[in-house]
């Protein structure tokens, strides 16, 4: 594995490795020195062009557990604002000596660019472009209903997962239902028609337009953000039409088996699409989806440089 | 193949018999070492090492009376040639409740041959807690050091060439209990 660029390139056994990494690294968690001399001497640029806490902070720290250097790079404040191309960009970057970099870009397939225009040397690790992919965020959904309901290990046979909300502008949805099928897992997505985007019913996955008949046969559900930067048409009628046919609220709750779980990307907005009871309430996990994207992120970050590189191939 | 003296590119150099023998002297000195098996925890590095470590743990309970704390370290985060291969799988790592510190660790491993894994395990210990003290328990010590690192037990000293192999297997983890040597001109 050279770049992870989108959920659909991995396979079961890539994936678990991910995930396998992952349930061993999450142990430094718990230690007193959070700290692996791993990739001493490495360094890992964050390029975000789109505004985001969570991802990058979250890089950012699995990096520094595993001793890289990290550099953050927002296209706000830096020449990027004044209209400097991401080639350029990229250009520069390697001429610094990046060994990795994680992209976030409004521009869906900016990183597989990135990758394969022969602009930089390193690893490229998607973080999110557009409204095409969002690998990390599936691994560590992933990993955290394997945790839950698969006793963490293996992969996800048999289990059914529900994907509700903006499925059109969702990167998460489209990374999640590529990598859930991947790890034998069936999913429907659940969504408004005009927040389906054209060509669904080609995906692997069930498509359905009533939350309250898939509730009551999941054993997670996933509550997407409604992307209001993103809603630039009538999508949807009203907030509260959407909230009363789409959003999870204490009595939905009472509709999924008492084993489920409920999952949300973050960041939520309370009462929209999520109510802060279910929000607060012990079947949400979103507090430990931020922990275990740590775990993911370093098991990802180890596997693309903890080993020999192509430079270091070419130094032999 | 039932006795490796009949191929002459492996032979076998200890047999079951040999190995639980090696077990029980190592855990016999142990606790003699250490005046008992209290404080003590004896932490395994993978694959074999986990296998040896669980065995050597059986055996000074016989002993002692008392159960002994058993882990597993595994040290590939901390290798120094991690740039030298693909990225590898991480194996797992379990240390018993009440962590390492003030306690004697015991590093368990199968065989004792550059003395680079042994230095990777240093280094993991350090991060994890400081103890008391920490020695080294190794089923084969085949020599060839590159590090200045001695282990305390040794289950047998095997004059090696470089080019050999010492293969340990461990029940538990192999079919049968068994050291060979294989490859080389012998």
């Amino acid at each position: 594995m050279r770049h992870l660029l989108s959920a659909g390139d991995l396979d079961v056994d890539a994936a678990c490795l991910i995930l396998d990494t992952a349930a061993q690294l999450a142990s430094v968690t718990d230690r007193s020195v959070k700290k692996l001399p791993t990739l001493r001497g490495r360094t890992v640029v964050n390029l975000f062009f789109e505004d985001s806490t969570r991802t990058r902070i979250s890089f950012e720290i699995a990096a520094k557990r595993l001793s890289a250097d990290v550099i953050n790079f927002a296209a706000k404040g830096s020449s990027v604002s004044k209209g400097e191309s991401l080639k350029d960009t990229a250009l520069t970057l390697e001429a610094m000596g990046a060994d990795a970099v994680v992209i976030r870009h409004s521009s869906s397939g900016a990183p597989h660019r990135l990758a394969t225009a022969g602009w930089i040397q390193g690893s490229v690790v998607n973080a999110g472009d557009g409204t095409h992919e969002h690998p990390t965020q599936a691994l560590l959904d992933a990993f955290t209903l394997r945790h839950h309901l698969r006793a963490g290990t293996g992969d996800l046979a048999g289990l059914r997962v529900a994907i509700v909300g903006d499925i059109l502008h969702s990167r998460v949805a489209r990374s999640n239902v590529l990598l859930l099928r991947t790890l034998g897992a069936q999913v429907t997505v659940i969504a408004p028609p005009t927040l389906l985007p054209y060509g669904v019913n080609d995906w692997p996955c069930a498509v359905s337009y009533d939350l309250d008949d898939v509730l009551p046969h999941v054993d997670a559900v996933m509550m997407l953000r409604v992307q209001a930067e993103r809603m630039h048409a009538a999508y949807i009628p009203s907030v509260n039409e959407y909230s009363r046919r789409y959003g999870l609220d204490i009595c939905r709750l009472g509709l999924l088996p008492p084993h489920a779980i409920v999952l949300h990307p973050g960041p939520m907005n309370r009462g929209m699409e999520i109510s802060a009871d279910v929000a607060d309430s012990a079947r949400a996990v979103m507090v430990e989806q931020v922990t275990n994207g740590v775990s993911i992120r370093m098991a990802v970050l180890y596997l693309l440089l903890g080993g020999m590189t192509d430079e270091d191939r070419k130094d032999l | 193949m039932d006795s490796g003296f009949t191929d002459s590119a492996r032979s076998v150099v200890l047999d079951a018999g040999d190995i639980g023998r090696a077990i029980r002297r190592i855990s016999h000195e142990i606790v003699e070492r250490n005046k008992g098996a209290a404080d003590l925890i004896l932490l395994g590095i993978p694959t074999r090492g986990v296998f040896l470590a669980d065995r050597i743990a059986a055996a000074i309970e016989q002993i002692d009376g008392e159960g002994v704390a058993v882990g597993a370290l595994d040290i590939t985060l901390y290798r120094d040639d991690l740039r030298l291969r693909p990225a590898r799988a991480l194996e797992s790592t379990a240390i018993p409740t009440g962590g390492i510190d003030d306690k004697v660790v015991v590093l368990v491993d199968d065989v004792l041959f550059s003395g680079r894994t042994v230095r990777a395990a240093l280094d993991a210990l350090n991060d994890i807690g400081r103890p008391r003290g920490v020695q080294l328990a190794a089923l084969v010590d085949r020599g060839h050091r590159e590090l200045p690192i001695r282990a305390d037990f040794v289950g047998k000293n095997l004059p090696t060439a470089l080019a050999e192999q010492v293969r340990v297997r461990l029940v538990g983890f192999d079919d049968i209990d068994e050291v060979t040597i294989e490859g080389g001109a012998r």
